[in-house]
């Protein structure tokens, strides 16, 4: 396929993307999949990545926008490269969790769906993440963080400035 | 990672596995993994779906729908291939279950999957986790290769000639598709909405053949109910309810966990005993039984209710996917309802109609009531429009937000009298007034 030359999505991913279709009775069904890794490489999804999902699961561009826009994890714009995702549900709510989130709010200087101004974090009040007994609870990016209170907060996301640095260094 | 629980009340079936490194194949092996896969192929599907009857396991998820006579529905004769759904779509708000069974013990879905397999005649499963859980989905894709490097899955598992194929699969954050027909439009790659019943899945499922579609807690009993017979499985728990339930208790207690303990155990019990009661010498207001969509219970009615489908039945409310989530006396109620029914509103599918607006209007009465700028004719309003909801949409999630609804205002009114004619809430402070 001449995909494979004009891909956004780097050569992994685009292997990937290329077992993902064969890999279930009816091609369509990769499409969820492959839109959560598409965003999980590019961020977001773009124009770009729409066109090229449609292409390879060979459905228009409109039903791709169509399903994508169902799923509360999709974007259509970038987050920060690391999303801070506060639980606020009821079980989270009654251990503290719309404090954890004020705290989150204030340290970041974001609200809902925000993004710092250098792009490292975004935040995002979020419904029940499946980590109820041990509230309250928050997502960075696929990362749990649980039985948290705020004094934990400069630390989590000390952490993940780190490790942006360190990649960095890296590269 | 999470926290496990340990209470010695607890009878240890689905999660006797749970912290033993059974994520790894040949571990799981040692543990008496896969004996139960070998034995049912050995015996055929009839002697497999009479041991699950025997079992009187009920469906997991919520609804609580006998497990074997689900999977005796299933057309024997198919001119469309029959499959396995698996739903690991874990949603309903104060349920963490199926977490620590994907976490500790992915063997076990995947070997009841193939007894599903197995006793339906399919040929091809599929395990579908929610988006959020992704370090869960790759535990659960290494356990599937696994499996397949050694031969229990493929094209002559155990060695024999017959087929069975897995595929997982991840959602991407929608808790209506936790929901059955949701579920099998999701995995098609459309969006989640549900689908119109009848046909049943049994009969017109997913890629219009036949499908099972159970509850990974469900499946991961299988294997156990093999193993130690229908019979001594059902004898575990409650009449008409076999075996044993993960609860998961949250909320306002000492030690919130994910407890395994036999159907139809005390709930007064369960949150005094196991969860070590209400948390700083605060008295116990109401539970919210089996996850955020069953109508809630005052103290008085969980002196002595047993936790099984029939008993929470009976008592007004539902066992549902067993998150029971405690709430002590400083918690103010219209806010709590308040949270709910926005998660609800949140998830709506939108497609019928009742429920969209049902769960929209609901939510600006709560937020205006809860900021206190409701007026007496709020509350009968908001029971009115929770009661035009019941029953009249195509999936249950429009009575999910209704049921709790209702609950809250009828045994809490004095609670939302007290929030009446501009007076501040007397508990809480969080949730602000939305412009309306």
């Amino acid at each position: 396929m001449s995909q494979e030359s004009m891909s956004i999505f780097s050569p992994q991913v685009a292997a990937r993307f290329d077992a993902l279709v064969k890999k279930y009775p009816v091609r369509r069904s990769a499409l969820v999949p492959m839109l959560l890794y598409a965003q999980d490489e590019i961020g977001y999804l773009s124009d770009a990545v729409i066109a090229e999902v449609a292409e390879r699961i060979g459905i228009t561009e409109l039903e791709v926008r169509n399903v994508a826009s169902y799923y509360s994890m999709l974007r259509f714009k970038p987050a920060g490269k690391y999303n801070v995702q506060v639980c606020t549900n009821i079980s989270c709510m009654l251990r503290g969790a719309y404090d954890l989130y004020e705290c989150f709010q204030e340290e970041l200087g974001i609200g809902h769906k925000g993004v710092t101004a250098d792009g490292m974090f975004s935040l995002e009040e979020v419904e029940c993440i499946g980590a109820c007994c041990w509230a309250p609870a928050i997502q960075v990016n696929y990362d749990f963080h649980d039985d948290l209170t705020p004094q934990h907060i400069t630390g989590i996301l000390e952490t993940y400035r780190g490790r942006a640095s360190a990649e960095g260094s890296v590269r | 990672m999470p926290k496990l629980a340990f209470h010695p009340d607890e009878v240890k079936v689905v999660s006797k596995r749970f912290g033993q490194g059974a994520a790894n194949i040949d571990r799981y092996i040692e543990l008496g993994g896969y004996a139960a896969a070998k034995k049912c192929l050995a015996q055929g599907p009839e002697w497999i779906i009479e041991e699950m009857k025997a079992s009187s396991l009920r469906g997991r998820g919520g609804a609580g729908f006998p497990t074997g006579l689900k999977w005796s529905f299933v057309p024997k004769q198919s001119p469309r291939p029959k499959y396995v759904l698996i739903n690991g779509d874990e949603s309903e708000p104060g349920t963490c279950k199926d977490h620590l069974i994907f976490l500790h013990d992915p063997h076990a879905v995947i070997e009841g999957t193939i007894i599903a397999g197995l006793a339906i005649g399919a040929k091809l499963g599929f395990i579908y986790l929610r988006g959020e859980y992704r370090y869960l989905l790759t535990i659960m894709e290494k356990a599937v290769a696994d499996a397949y490097a050694k031969g229990f899955l493929g094209k002559g598992i155990f060695g024999s000639e017959t087929e069975f194929q897995i595929i997982t699969q991840t959602g991407a954050g929608a808790y209506e598709v936790g929901e059955e027909s949701a579920l099998m439009e999701s995995l098609e790659g459309k969006r989640g909405v549900p689908r119109i019943k009848p046909p049943f899945p049994a009969v017109v499922g997913l890629y219009g053949g036949p499908t099972v579609i159970n509850n990974a807690e469900t499946i991961a009993s299988v294997p156990h109910v093999i193993e130690m017979g229908g019979a001594a499985f059902a004898s575990i728990g409650s009449p008409r309810n076999g075996g044993t339930r993960l609860f998961s208790i949250s909320g306002h207690v000492q030690r919130p966990g994910v407890y395994e303990l036999p159907m139809g155990y005390n709930l007064h019990k369960m949150i005094y005993e196991i969860a070590g009661g209400i948390r700083g010498g605060r008295k116990l207001k109401a539970v919210v039984p089996g996850g955020s969509s069953t109508p809630v219970l005052l103290p008085e009615e969980i002196e002595n209710l047993g936790m099984d489908f029939d008993q929470v039945g009976k008592a007004g409310s539902m066992l549902g996917s067993g998150g029971v989530v405690v709430i002590d006396d400083q918690t103010c109620i219209v806010e709590f309802a308040l949270r709910t029914i926005s998660f609800y509103q949140h998830e709506s599918c939108g497609w019928c109609i009742p429920c969209r607006e049902g769960t929209d209007w609901l939510k600006k009465s709560l937020t205006r009531f809860h900021a206190g700028y409701g007026v007496t004719q709020d509350i009968d309003n908001i029971q009115y429009l929770a009661e035009n909801m019941m029953g009249r949409t195509f999936c249950p999630l429009g009575d999910a937000a209704a049921m709790p609804t209702l609950g809250f205002v009828k045994k809490f009114r004095k609670e939302f009298e007290e929030h009446l004619n501009g007076k501040p809430c007397p508990f809480a402070k969080h949730i602000e007034l939305a412009v309306i």
